[in-house]
């Protein structure tokens, strides 16, 4: 590092000065830079069977990068299929880059000016608008991952990364939300079987929860954070199950208000911190571990979770069962989707489609979910019958055919106002309907700008 | 033999005075060189970053896209606009308000307090300056622990009888709470500070005042304050500087600045625009109003504590 | 046996008094500034005493660990890179330290001991740029790394600490007391003023330079927005940042006391150089605060 550093210093300063004034009088290099590789785009995309073919002939040696989040048991797995990968492609090397889980995005995004990037990246699918609208992504080539292919053997809920009529990404698996309940503390309050429905939620969790001499907490009836996953349960759970919509067909209008059930939905979501009391945000440091702990009877969590309750809790004894349901039956899914960037072209395209077709193969979804615990985006690989009889996974898997994943435009901004409504009502005793108006506005007012953003394009 | 002899003197005269004048360039030429690098460094990294940041500031431009058209002051509409950034600028003006008379008054106190101390002073000024050259991250960490509704202070509360405080939690304390946690980290710091300045105030003074029959509250109000003046400037900014750029605090002990935006800071929204938003523009419009406000806030302070007092 | 015994003893008590509200005020004095030690110092002691926790009791109360284990230790270096994170520190703040102390040392001589046209001038733009936070400066700096391909790179993140304007206001203040006399000595010995700096004023301010690289030392250690920002691939973080980042990881794993052990092994090596050079870092900071 000393060395490297004396060598670049003088340069470096050298090199800051030209550079702040090139950078003061426009960007040519930057607008050659994006001409070109837009044009090569859609060139390397129309012909990728042939140059797939062509460059396996060559003996030509390719390195393609990978990006994800660190996680390690997923990282570990990625290792281990890369290893494969390149057995199966000696002409092909793979390199793994993490970046923090809490932070993935801005660093991603951080290290693209500078001009380093991936030839695959992960990316959780509620970013893809805001990717695809900067012109980050290219579109899956159509040859590699055909539509009709795409649309047949996936669950509906990638539909998500369908942005202008193409996808974008391609997830290797899936998660759905459910009900992680403690048995113990079930058999205990005298509860024989999980909630079903939207009254036995509340029953039973009024039955869980124990209080001490002092009021405070000793059992949560259900965990109640909204900024984990409570937001995503509201979206794509509760706002459906009691008869709403979540977004007009354009995917343009929030559609929250526009039936009673949004504000249903919404009051009854509430209704656990500050009627019934059963559990309320920071207690027990948050949802994970106070459930974790044996601190929550029930929590609403994902399957990506089963991974970590294995080994930070092997001893919980707990179960899993399906939301509980109102109207209609709706569970929230989401996916981490690979997606290939657009200055990625001609023989490092090819690997790097090779290598997403391998990522999503029928072998790899089977891996995926015996070592990372998140359940395959294939139907058919699916709804094997080893998965759907499996006491943790069953549950999970059989919600996926009614399940919804929302279009979000701005994840962290939209999850941040449904936190801060949720917040309103909880600690500035603002009331419940005015809150959700003011939710609904401003949620309305992310997508009139993202639109705007896009239209102007 | 003659000859010889002149010759040799106005060669040593020559010599001398090349020498005198080889000794003058030389210097300067010291002088100049050695300032050179430190300048253009100064320069480079610190007054150029900010007219870049001028420049972007009327531009949009999200850090993926390659292109940065000019938008003259829509960036600072914008900001108007958004409601985290007026909240994010009342914060600031909060912490600024309540911190620096915060840190003067407890290290004031503490240098009062440790003045005339002759046992265990040193020790005294050692573990009180620790906090000051610990990691803010590793302690954020820690009070964020020590405050949670589960935490150790609230088990004393509630041992106490009292009920038990939501603190981080709440929009109402969260702020106090920071603010505190930075008065905690620089007491050693400010303390240090004014023992040094009251060490300077001659002690005929106090012994005069004294004599004439002033209390010990009449002695630091006329003479103690007035002639720490310049040490309360410099604390002062000191103090108010650290506010003004509380970022890792905010980082560290709440949720995204939250709850309700209650505790997020100027710089932490520039962050956010920047690094979670990808605006740079706006980052950068934000960036030039702290730079505004903290040339202000300079320029204030130095003319309010720089009156003279008279006597 | 003296007419005056009685204006005498009268003083005499009030002086006996006076010494015994002396004393109580010493002794409040003393507990003040004992409770004051107490505030100061429990969130370490917490800290540590969390560390040797099993990390299951993570809402036991108790100060003393029971039972204390020493797992959590071995654990964080597995579950994180902290090794590499220490070394990471200390290789930045060894290196600015470095370069901070060179620059410094000659640009506080020379605006110490020189008169020159310019030099209030000079100093006066330095000064100032201590009023410019870091924080401030961020996107830019992000802008200009990024542009010059240093983003990620240590290169990158020294950049903006490589001279410092506090350390320069600090040693022109040390150098201020070098005697003239001896430098316009060393000039009439014939010693060029390269020379005369190097061999004269640097030896005789050897303990302001101490003072300086361990001032320099530590506030390079602990800095956090920069290295934040301009760092992405994990194993280059330096430990405040991975600081943040396993914490907010651990976090939601369950795993507060980890972040206990990290705050610890993160706190632990700064403490300890403080406590050993004390003396001259608050001279140091007692300095800067004279006018």
């Amino acid at each position: 590092m000393n060395r490297i550093f004396n060598v670049t210093k003088p340069l470096t300063l050298l090199a800051a000065a030209s550079l702040l004034l090139a950078a003061c009088g426009g960007n040519n290099s930057d607008k050659t830079d994006k001409s070109t590789s837009s044009a090569a785009t859609p060139a390397a995309t129309t012909s990728p069977t042939n140059t797939t073919a062509a460059s396996s002939d060559s003996q030509e040696k390719v390195t393609i990068e990978y990006w994800q989040y660190e996680y390690p048991s997923k990282v570990a797995l990625i290792n281990e299929l890369i290893k494969q990968f390149e057995e199966q492609n000696p002409n092909i090397t793979v390199k793994q880059t993490n970046f923090p889980y809490d932070q993935y995005n801005e660093k991603v995004a951080t290290l693209v000016p500078a001009g380093k990037g991936p030839d695959v990246i992960n990316l959780y699918y509620g970013w893809l608008p805001k990717y695809v609208s900067s012109g980050f992504l290219q579109p899956l080539p159509e040859s590699g991952f055909p539509k009709a292919d795409i649309e047949n053997k996936y669950y509906p809920l990638v539909n998500a990364s369908k942005i202008d009529g193409s996808y974008w990404a391609i997830p290797t698996a899936v998660r759905t939300l459910a009900v992680f309940y403690n048995k113990d503390l079930f058999t205990k309050a005298n509860i024989a079987e999980p909630p079903q429905t939207w009254e036995e939620l509340v029953e039973d969790s009024i039955r869980l929860t124990e209080k001490d001499s002092k009021d405070q907490f000793v059992v949560e009836g259900l965990a109640w954070e909204p900024g984990a996953q409570l937001h995503h349960w509201y979206r794509d759970g509760l706002l459906p199950q009691a008869g709403g919509q979540d977004l007009s067909e354009d995917r343009r209008k929030i559609l929250w208000a526009d039936t009673p059930a949004g504000l249903e939905a919404f009051q009854y979501l509430i209704d656990f911190a500050v009627k019934h009391k059963v559990g309320t945000t920071g207690v027990f440091t948050d949802d994970v571990t106070a459930f974790k702990t044996g601190h929550a009877a029930i929590n609403i969590d994902g399957s990506f979770r089963l991974g970590s309750l294995a080994t930070d809790a092997p001893d919980l004894n707990y179960g899993i069962a399906p939301l509980p349901s109102y109207k209609s039956k709706s569970a929230p899914s989401s996916y981490w989707a690979n997606a290939i960037p657009a200055g990625v072209t001609g023989a490092k395209l090819d690997a790097s489609i090779k290598f997403l077709q391998f990522l999503t193969s029928k072998e790899v979804q089977e891996q995926w979910v015996d070592k990372v615990g998140e359940l395959p985006a294939q139907k058919e690989v699916a709804t094997q019958d080893e998965y759907l009889n499996d006491e943790k996974l069953g549950p999970f898997i059989r919600q996926l055919d009614y399940s919804k994943a929302h279009f979000f435009i701005d994840e962290t901004g939209e999850r941040t106002l449904f936190v801060d409504a949720v917040n309103e009502v909880l600690l500035n005793k603002v009331p419940v309907e005015k809150a959700f108006t003011d939710l609904v506005a401003k949620t309305q007012k992310l997508y009139d700008d993202y639109w705007a953003k896009v239209d102007k394009k | 033999m003659v000859t010889t002899t002149t010759r040799r003197r106005a060669a040593e005269g020559s010599k001398s005075l090349s020498l005198r004048l080889n000794y003058r360039t030389q210097r300067y030429l010291f002088i100049y060189l050695m300032l050179s690098i430190p300048l253009l460094y100064f320069l480079l990294t610190r007054l150029f970053p900010i007219l870049y940041s001028f420049n972007i500031s009327f531009r949009e431009w999200d850090i993926l896209s390659p292109e940065k058209p000019f938008v003259g002051l829509d960036n600072y509409y914008g900001l108007f606009e958004d409601e985290a950034f007026r909240k994010s600028l009342k914060n600031t003006f909060f912490y600024v308000v309540v911190g620096i008379p915060g840190q003067l008054a407890v290290g004031l106190f503490a240098a009062l307090l440790l003045q005339n101390v002759k046992l265990l002073r040193g020790f005294f000024r050692t573990i009180y300056f620790i906090p000051y050259i610990t990691s803010i991250v590793a302690v954020s960490w820690v009070f964020r622990w020590l405050l949670m509704p589960n935490g150790w202070i609230n088990g004393q509360i509630l041992n106490l009888g009292l009920p038990a405080q939501p603190f981080l939690q709440s929009p109402d304390q969260a702020p106090y709470v920071i603010a505190l946690s930075m008065i905690w980290q620089s007491v050693g710091f400010q303390m240090l500070i004014f023992l040094t300045g009251l060490e300077g105030i001659p002690k005929m003074y106090h012994e005069a005042a004294h004599i004439d029959g002033a209390n010990a509250w009449d002695r630091f109000r006329f003479i103690t304050l007035p002639l720490l003046n310049p040490i309360i400037l410099f604390s002062a900014v000191i103090a108010g500087i650290s506010y003004l750029q509380s970022f890792a605090h905010i980082v560290s002990m709440t949720q995204d600045g939250g709850p309700l935006n209650s505790t997020r800071t100027l710089v932490y929204h520039i962050y956010k625009l920047a690094f979670k938003n990808f605006d740079m523009g706006s980052a950068s419009a934000a960036t030039v109003i702290l730079f505004v406000i903290i040339l202000a806030f300079t320029l204030l302070q130095l003319k309010l504590l720089n009156r003279k007092i008279d006597y | 046996m003296n007419p005056n015994t009685e204006s005498i003893r009268l003083p005499d008590d009030r002086r006996l008094s006076r010494s015994y509200a002396n004393q109580a005020w010493l002794i409040l004095r003393y507990l003040l500034l004992f409770v004051g030690v107490a505030v100061t110092l429990f969130p370490f002691l917490w800290m540590a005493a969390s560390s040797f926790k099993e990390p299951k009791n993570l809402f036991d109360l108790s100060l003393i660990p029971s039972p204390a284990t020493w797992n959590n230790y071995g654990d964080l270096f597995v579950k994180a890179p902290f090794g590499r994170w220490f070394a990471n520190t200390a290789g930045v703040a060894v290196v600015s330290t470095v370069s901070v102390l060179v620059f410094d040392t000659i640009v506080g001589y020379v605006l110490a001991k020189f008169a020159f046209p310019g030099r209030t001038i000079v100093f006066i733009f330095i000064i100032s740029t201590l009023m410019v936070p870091t924080e401030m400066l961020i996107i830019p700096w992000y802008l200009l790394a990024s542009k010059l391909g240093l983003s990620d790179t240590y290169a990158g993140l020294l950049l903006p600490g490589l001279i410092s304007a506090f350390g320069i206001f600090l040693m022109r203040q040390f150098m201020e007391s070098l005697p003239s006399e001896l430098l316009d000595a060393a000039r009439i010995d014939g010693l060029n003023e390269w020379r005369v700096f190097s061999s004269i004023a640097v030896p005789i301010m050897k303990p302001a330079l101490a003072t300086l690289a361990i001032l320099s030392f530590i506030s390079s250690w602990n800095q956090f927005i920069w290295p934040f920002i301009v760092l992405q691939t994990e194993s280059k973080y330096t430990l405040p940042v991975g600081m943040v980042y396993f914490s907010s990881e651990m976090k939601d794993n369950s795993g507060w006391i980890l972040i206990m052990t990290a705050a610890t092994v993160s706190v632990l090596p700064l403490i300890s150089i403080f406590l050993i050079f004390q003396k001259r870092i608050i001279q140091g900071i007692a300095l800067s605060g004279m006018k």
